[in-house]
């Protein structure tokens, strides 16, 4: 496709602070990728639907079952309920489905999510997930970096942040249809925090297609995190000089930081962070401990140096 | 016969002991459910589940005095078991939170029962209901004097509203099935306030 220029000029876009300290988190990276001893080459004989290439990124861990992740979702557009998103997600059509993404890009446009494909590298990112209300998940997730899709929408050098739209058909999501919440549902990341190799547009888990239920056809996953960050079934990408709103943040922002990572020494008010319940553990298993940035630590602590967590919480 | 007539004679016949196995079966139904059944987060079904029943039935308790005001229907013998069986849902409910959800993990139930809102509210409600469970026996009544017996018992008022407010509380917007309990409560809980007054 010849809509997107294929030439990153990186320098024009991040601070060089920015990309200095992104290098070194690099190198902290692969040291905590030689720590966690994970293999990068083993290919599974089963056949691949989506055949995704392994990342060394992806965690060692056990996957929650495939049955859990895509019964136990929080999908307000579907309702309240954590089975409400399975019961009624069916409803949503996710095919044609198209990504606008404008703002402060050189590349402009409204996009076909197969055109945007043909250019991406699909990876299996097996994540943890941890939601902000104290329960986890290890997500087999495949997706492409968001890093090649700002890329190839070539950013300006004033673009600081990259803004994120849910699509709003209340005729297909009955959860819109209540009127409390404000549609559609936006998040946002600093551009810095976009461009991380960690952070995944994902499109499929476990090999396949998204469910519908886990934010099909397209949506982001930021595993350091909580899980409201990673928007589901996006619409809109829009590069932005300023800090952009973030739906939570909107309802309740003593309760939800615009960053929200992952940190157990900031308790949310209704609850603690310190531990979470692990999804698919059983009636008697106990909650564990919660990492700092859920364990992605060694990774992204420097895109937040200088920065008082406490605050920008 | 009215209805409300043949359901008083009914009442008269049927005694109340088996209103305690009648209640108690949905909670165990529900702890067979989850054990047979755990899903992704059993702590939490079972957890909320016996929250959920503890609500109902204080509800229950409260329906039986407007019924017998309002549509003649006198159920006054069974109120005992539904209060009582109310008393034991939220315990049982408390238990879980405690042994299964926390682990007796002291520090975060510590700093829970101090810090968090929902959860006081939560626990002020079950320390009300204390003395409540305590005196739900007619050596009690005779003790204490019907008039002192129903000061204590005006408790009931404040734990629904602070059950159902807790139930509110801990969701992270605005519901309607919370918001639903709430309601009734106050209906409830309004319509002695002139009763009260007087």
């Amino acid at each position: 496709m010849g809509r997107f220029k294929t030439a990153l000029k990186y320098s024009d876009i991040t601070p060089k602070a920015d990309f200095l300290n992104r290098r070194q988190l690099m190198t902290g990276a692969a040291g905590m990728t030689v720590a966690g001893g994970i293999a990068g080459g083993l290919a599974t004989p089963a056949a691949a639907a989506l055949d995704a290439a392994k990342s060394k990124w992806s965690t060692t861990q056990e996957p929650t079952s495939y049955e859990d992740i895509t019964s136990y979702n929080n999908f307000y557009e579907f309702g309240t309920g954590k089975g409400d998103p399975a019961q009624y997600a069916h409803a949503l059509t996710t095919d044609p489905w198209s990504v606008e993404i404008g703002g402060l890009v050189n590349n402009p446009g409204n996009y076909a999510l197969e055109d945007i494909l043909k250019d991406m590298t699909l990876e299996e990112r097996i994540y943890r997930f941890r939601c902000v209300e104290a329960w986890s998940m290890v997500v087999p997730w495949v997706g492409f970096q968001l890093s090649d899709l700002i890329a190839k929408a070539d950013p300006q050098g004033n673009a600081k942040y990259v803004a994120f739209e849910t699509l709003l058909r209340p005729e297909e999501m009955h959860g819109q249809k209540n009127g409390s919440f404000p549609w559609p549902y936006v998040e946002g990341l600093r551009l810095d925090e976009a461009m991380h190799p960690l952070t995944l547009m994902a499109t499929g888990l476990y090999d396949e297609p998204l469910p519908n239920q886990n934010g099909a056809p397209l949506r982001l996953v930021v595993p350091w995190k909580y899980g409201f960050k990673s928007i589901k079934s996006i619409v809109k990408i829009t590069l932005t000089e300023k800090e952009p709103p973030a739906t939570w943040n909107l309802i309740n922002a003593r309760e939800y930081g615009f960053y929200s990572n992952v940190n157990p020494n900031v308790s949310h008010p209704r609850w603690s962070q310190a531990s979470h319940r692990v999804i698919g553990s059983g009636l008697f298993a106990s909650k564990e401990p919660t990492e700092m940035f859920n364990g992605y630590g060694d990774a992204v602590a420097g895109l937040y140096d200088g920065m008082d967590l406490s605050k920008y919480y | 016969m009215s209805v409300s007539q043949s359901v008083n004679a009914a009442a008269r016949k049927l005694p109340a002991w088996p209103l305690y196995p009648i209640l108690l079966f949905p909670g165990l139904w529900l702890f067979w459910t989850v054990l047979q059944n755990p899903g992704p987060n059993p702590v939490e079904s079972l957890e909320h589940g016996l929250g959920e029943y503890a609500l109902k039935l204080l509800v229950l308790g409260l329906l039986v005095t407007p019924l017998r005001d309002l549509g003649g229907v006198n159920l006054i013998k069974y109120r005992r078991a539904i209060g009582l069986m109310a008393f034991f849902y939220v315990c049982a409910h408390l238990l879980v939170y405690l042994v299964l959800d926390n682990q007796f993990w002291w520090d975060a139930l510590i700093k829970d029962i101090t810090k968090r809102p929902y959860i006081i509210v939560g626990v002020l409600a079950f320390l009300i209901l204390i003395p409540l469970a305590v005196t739900s026996n007619n050596l009690s009544i005779r003790k204490l004097g019907p008039k002192r017996w129903r000061q204590i018992h005006y408790g009931a008022y404040l734990a629904v509203i602070l059950g159902a407010a807790h139930f509110v509380m801990l969701k992270k917007t605005w519901q309607t099935e919370p918001l639903v309990y709430l309601a009734i409560a106050l209906i409830l809980v309004a319509y002695r306030i002139p009763k009260l007054i007087r």
